[in-house]
């Protein structure tokens, strides 16, 4: 069922991980992907991999969850695996017949390149499973207060944000709605050609964008009547604040791009 | 006669092996015959909703059996699509499901998902517009332009066309003015009487229910707590203020006037209170 993605759903918990500071988890998600891409040898890729799953184990949050999120990116997997398994070029042939070579270096590289994608996801599935949506557009708009000095509407961007990221359950809950009660009239989205299965869509995609219309009036209005007002002059109720773990942390992430640097420059 | 519905030991879990795991249905067992009115009364989440989509098939059973007219509607593919058709379900707030340019393509978009000629849709969709008070010249104007009330009344019209031998509402009154309710209540009977149907409502209203059903059930904790008619069901008043529902207004009024030691039985109608008020005063000249 439509109930069961779990794509950026916010686990509650009580780890090191889950107190950390947004801003904290945002900077070091960067740092944990640029790491990512300098990475070149098995022996980095082991380092990384050993700095993820420490940081999983440290977050409680079920390794079996992680791997469920990855279900709906098999195919993009599958696509970069196939696409550089028969296009790079190389010298050591493995495998050639028809029109199909694969070689060593084609073979490593899409190999590579699946772990790279696979590793980059869980690294940010580990940030939205830790962090609430309210922290985490928090933290983003503290990040991007410099941007403010170039007139950009930073608070109103993150408040955007975050009204879009509480709205996917609500939206998926009335999707599940509607679907039961077109079909309850007989409405059929399994079968029939794929002209078929798109048309049948109409009629859950048109009440939805009504319901999606609608609940966007009402909360503006609701917003305005508490002459809400972004931005300028604007104080918060909890104050974002760098603690001793803080710290700690981005010790770790100097380490962990340190030691990548380091074995790249033996070309390791 | 066989009844028309038959439900057997039926449970139903909702994401069953995940860490949301959770008992919506408890060997819930009944039947119903043909032609009855039938109410639904419990508080939210006692597993109404669900019990009304297990009903047409919509939601599958974990266990348990669902006959319709003697045939389990799960046994083949087919009978479960039929069972769409015979047993029409209304939602809450039906009218967030429409969705065609016209009303009357929307009222038609049940009995073409049937595969009905274009002469019978046409028949049907003027039949049940008329059924709930539309005219002709609301069947041409897009479902958006019209008020609330008139858009429930589209989207029952819309169940109401596929012509179903069981009619299920759930909450159809919900938010509408008094004279509304009135209206949709009538509609509803009304459809009852000319297509001889079987009708099944999920109400809060408990004036509504006892004034209109023929017998009621009683939803408590995922369980079917109470199977009787009003009278039955009204007279364990306590039982029902326990499980945090209600009674009808005048059963509250003559339990309090028993107690306060005048002869009366419990009543749970109008009509019936005006009769026993006047009983006491033919027998009882100080009254």
């Amino acid at each position: 069922m439509l109930k069961d993605i779990t794509l950026g759903q916010y686990f509650p918990g009580n780890s090191v991980i889950h107190h950390l500071d947004p801003r904290t988890k945002l900077i070091m998600l960067v740092v944990y992907i640029v790491a990512l891409f300098l990475a070149v040898s098995w022996v980095s890729y082991g380092v990384m991999l050993i700095f993820l799953l420490a940081a999983i184990k440290i977050s409680a949050i079920p390794p079996k969850s992680i791997v469920r999120g990855m279900k709906p990116l098999v195919f993009i997997l599958v696509f970069t695996g196939i696409l550089n398994l028969f296009f790079t070029q190389g010298e050591t042939v493995l495998v050639q017949f028809w029109v199909i070579t694969i070689t060593l270096e084609a073979l490593s590289r899409a190999f590579f390149m699946v772990i790279r994608i696979l590793m980059l996801i869980s690294g940010t599935f580990l940030l939205t499973y830790t962090t609430s949506p309210i922290s985490l557009t928090d933290g983003l708009e503290s990040l991007m207060g410099p941007l403010k000095k170039l007139h950009l509407p930073v608070h109103e961007l993150s408040m955007m944000m975050c009204i879009a990221l509480r709205f996917i359950p609500t939206l998926i809950e009335e999707t599940d709605k509607i679907m039961s009660a077109q079909k309850a009239r007989g409405a059929d989205f399994e079968s029939g050609s794929l002209m078929d299965k798109a048309k049948a869509l109409i009629p859950i995609l048109v009440p939805l964008f009504i319901s999606a219309f609608r609940r966007a009036d009402e909360l503006a209005t609701a917003m305005e009547c508490r002459c809400y007002q972004g931005g300028d002059g604007r104080t918060k109720m909890k104050l974002l604040r760098y603690r001793l773990w803080d710290y700690q942390t981005f010790g770790v992430g100097i380490v962990l791009i340190a030691a990548v640097c380091v074995l790249r420059s033996f070309g390791l | 006669m066989e009844p028309i519905l038959q439900v057997q030991n039926l449970n139903y879990i909702y994401s069953q092996g995940t860490p949301f795991e959770h008992q919506a249905l408890k060997d819930v067992s009944f039947s119903v015959e043909r032609g009855e009115f039938l109410g639904i009364i419990g508080h939210t989440g006692s597993g109404k909703s669900t019990l009304m989509q297990q009903l047409n098939g919509l939601l599958k059973p974990t266990s348990g059996k669902i006959l319709l007219d003697g045939k389990d509607i799960w046994s083949d593919k087919k009978l479960t699509r039929q069972a769409r058709f015979r047993v029409g379900l209304v939602f809450q707030y039906p009218e967030y499901q429409l969705f065609e340019e016209t009303v009357y393509r929307d009222i038609a978009f049940g009995p073409k998902n049937m595969g009905l000629k274009d002469d019978e849709i046409d028949r049907r969709v003027r039949e049940a517009a008329f059924a709930v008070g539309l005219t002709q010249e609301q069947l041409q104007v897009s479902p958006f332009d019209l008020s609330g009330g008139q858009k429930r009344r589209v989207a029952i019209a819309g169940v109401m066309a596929m012509e179903p031998e069981v009619l299920i509402l759930d909450e159809p009154t919900a938010g509408l003015d008094p004279a509304g309710r009135a209206e949709i209540l009538g509609h509803i009977e009304n459809y009852r009487r000319s297509h001889n149907a079987t009708i099944m409502m999920v109400s809060h209203s408990m004036d509504d229910v006892a004034r209109l059903t023929d017998r009621l059930l009683v939803m408590n904790g995922s369980n079917l707590a109470m199977d009787g008619t009003p009278a039955e069901v009204f007279t364990r008043a306590e039982e029902l203020l326990e499980m945090g529902l209600n009674i009808p207004e005048v059963t509250r009024v003559f339990l309090n006037l028993k107690k306060m030691g005048l002869p009366v039985e419990p009543v749970y109608t109008i009509d019936q209170a005006v009769q026993a008020l006047k009983n006491l005063r033919g027998g009882d000249a100080e009254c």
